[in-house]
């Protein structure tokens, strides 16, 4: 059993009751909720006869349906519409802050809950989408629940849970240039399996971890639950109070120093015991691309798609099923795969710093011909501190399309989507299946820089390529 | 984009009700999905999340894999058609937290699952339901999954105080998380009465919150 780590002490923190069962019912200090997620557990809420808990520790906004085109009301798919209408008249009825559409600060949950300064070290962070392990690159545990855990959340401010273990994964060495968040999480990943996680909660640690900005930090905490892992964290420090300080939900004045030697003593302890520890070095690391239908299914841009007998014994029914669906041979380089579609966007890397990555690469370029690409920012905000930077001309310029923020084509529930067999370089999280709205679509995960580079050439392209054409 | 129509209206026939209370045993047929990672997208394309209720998703279950398999889909065959337990590989649920995935199951049928592990959110999501997930080795799933897909006319209960799935000529040993069992045969796996019980408790823990009571001062554990 872990013991002294940030896991342990905001665990502690938050234990309101021991349940039968065994499980422990743990106060929820943020409740994050958007339009796919809430609505049954509202209903659930009034069949009940209950009210919200505490609406001030609730709050919404409209990212999954929203389209990314016009989002002029009411939106032309009707399910749509109802879904926004449905959030809206919930929040008005419980009193619970709403960030909509135009409010300046809407976007995808993940990105506007720490622009906001919402998510802060120390607090537990639920919301009813597994990808909210994000708010754990700020030393918050924060974790995906489902739509019946919403209404728990929403009547009592609290969930029964049970205590995770704790993996620390140590990473030493620096990420090489033209090497991004999105490599080393997906090559994580890759090494611990899609199922390596279960059951624990991953806290990133080690140089590489330590000298990564905010956003990077979220991207590596987004997919942990990609590897399995429900939540993942980083330990709070300089780089994240300086992140936080002056964001209209961050503590100001006095009660800001008081945060921060709070914050401090939440770190895991130097003598903090773990129940495993694994150790791997960025420096390792090349650019990394999805070639199968799991996350995990990743390799190097310079490697070629593994060969069956190369691949351990019980993965290797899910490999053939990934060959048949990638439709891409064992032995196959990746590099020089042809792409359809490629999309810059989502709560893994839909922020300013990847706009901004991926920008480098497509500045003064084109995108290839019968390449569609584009780039959908994260948030209001996001899109307006790139349009501040000039990015949305540049992108427009070299033949990218510049939308208005959502999860678009992440998951395909508004109408961005892949059509038959398209095959996209995409910043996302999952290359499921069907995942971007086809049900024989195929995605290819990279980070926005080799989206940008797939872009630019019409295929899988190691990005440090054109990195060295660009200076 | 569905297909099927046949299939589908028959499954939705058999009428519906929610799991409610104690849970001491699952009655009935059992059918084999095989594959390990099956994840939540596949049990519920993120397009069927379009919806303010959960009513209409038990005829949407794997909608695209259905398709795709043109009638050859475990739950498009007719001898599955009824099955309440559902045979499942290896980290059954992953990726997206909807619910509207056990819900879809939930609505077509399935009242229990068993497989060889499960994501830990689907997991979370099904107790939630009322739908014991429970876990068994490799070589007993697969011995499962053999003898259902050759034949699967006879009905198993599914005991879950003896963890054993069971009927006149069989027996396999089955096992819970440690404390699930318990949840359902106590009837404590609908957590929300318990919570709001605990509102007193609620309340003394918000004010010693430091990030609840502007950082002021407060004993850290």
């Amino acid at each position: 059993m872990s013991t002294g780590t940030l896991y342990d002490k905001v665990w502690d923190l938050h234990r309101v009751a021991e349940l039968p069962g065994g499980s422990t019912q743990m106060f929820i200090g943020l409740h994050l909720i958007h339009e796919v997620t809430s609505p049954q557990a509202f209903a659930a809420l009034k069949d009940m006869q209950l009210s919200v808990r505490c609406p001030e520790r609730t709050i919404a906004t409209v990212d999954h349906i929203v389209p990314t085109l016009s989002q002029k009301r009411p939106f032309l798919d009707p399910l749509a519409e109802e879904m926004l209408s449905t959030l809206e008249s919930n929040c008005t009825k419980h009193q619970i802050n709403f960030y909509g559409l135009n409010s300046g600060q809407q976007g995808i949950v993940h990105v506007i809950a720490p622009e906001l300064g919402l998510t802060q070290p120390g607090m537990t962070v639920a919301c009813g989408d597994s990808h909210t392990s994000t708010h754990g690159a700020f030393g918050a545990i924060a974790f995906g629940i489902g739509t019946s855990q919403v209404r728990d959340v929403l009547a009592s401010q609290s969930l029964a849970m049970n205590k995770l273990k704790v993996r620390r994964i140590w990473v030493d060495g620096i990420l090489n240039k033209g090497v991004y968040a999105k490599d080393l999480i997906l090559y994580l990943i890759k090494s611990m399996g899609v199922k390596g996680g279960v059951g624990y909660a991953y806290e990133f640690a080690g140089p590489a971890i330590n000298a990564l900005n905010m956003e990077e930090r979220m991207t590596i905490c987004n997919m942990s639950i990609e590897g399995g892992a429900r939540c993942g964290y980083v330990n709070p420090d300089s780089i994240t109070y300086n992140y936080l300080k002056g964001r209209p939900y961050a503590p100001k004045g006095q009660a800001w120093d008081r945060a921060i030697e709070w914050w401090g003593k939440l770190s895991t302890d130097s003598m903090a015991t773990f129940d495993d520890e694994i150790k791997f070095n960025a420096s390792k690391i090349s650019p990394t691309v999805t070639w199968g239908i799991t996350p995990g299914q990743g390799i190097g841009i310079d490697e070629v798609i593994p060969i069956l007998e190369s691949i351990p014994v019980c993965e290797r029914s899910i490999a053939e099923e990934a060959y048949t669906y990638m439709n891409l041979k064992p032995g196959q380089p990746i590099a020089g795969v042809p792409i359809d579609v490629c999309f810059i966007g989502s709560c893994t890397n839909g922020r300013l710093s990847d706009l901004r990555d991926a920008a480098m690469i497509a500045k003064n370029q084109k995108v290839a011909k019968g390449v569609k690409a584009f780039v959908v920012p994260g948030s209001e905000q996001v899109s307006k501190a790139a349009k501040n930077e000039g990015l949305d001309e540049l992108f427009l310029s070299a033949g990218f399309e510049w939308r208005e923020p959502g999860c678009s084509m992440c998951l395909a529930m508004n109408p961005d989507r892949l059509t038959g067999r398209q095959i996209s370089a995409s910043s996302s999280n999952r290359n499921f299946k069907g995942r971007q709205g086809s049900a024989t679509g195929r995605t290819l995960l990279m980070s926005p820089a080799m989206v940008a580079a797939a872009a630019i050439t019409g295929e899988v392209t190691d990005v440090r390529n054109l990195l060295d054409v660009s200076e | 984009m569905l297909v099927n129509k046949k299939y589908i209206y028959e499954s939705m026939n058999s009428s519906f009700t929610f799991p409610k209370g104690q849970i001491a045993n699952i009655k009935g047929r059992c059918m084999s999905l095989k594959g390990d990672d099956i994840d939540t997208d596949r049990i519920i394309p993120a397009r069927y999340l379009k919806c303010v209720s959960f009513e209409s998703l038990g005829s949407q279950v794997f909608a695209d894999d259905r398709y795709q398999g043109n009638g050859s889909h475990p739950f498009d065959l007719d001898k599955n058609q009824g099955s309440t337990i559902l045979i499942v590989n290896r980290n059954f649920g992953c990726g997206s937290s909807r619910e509207h995935a056990p819900q879809a199951l939930m609505r077509w049928g399935i009242r229990s699952i068993i497989g060889e592990s499960f994501a830990e959110i689907f997991f979370g999501n099904c107790l939630a339901l009322g739908i014991p997930c429970a876990i068994g080795s490799s070589e007993l799933i697969k011995e499962i999954q053999d003898l259902i897909e050759f034949d699967n006319s006879e009905e198993f209960i599914f005991d879950l105080k003896k963890e054993q799935l069971f009927n006149a000529k069989t027996n396999w040993d089955i096992k819970f998380q440690s404390g699930v069992q318990e949840m359902f045969l106590t009837g404590q796996w609908d957590a929300t009465s318990t919570l709001i019980k605990n509102s007193s408790k609620l309340n003394d823990l918000m004010a010693h919150l430091p990030y609840l009571q502007n950082f002021n001062p407060v004993k850290l554990n």
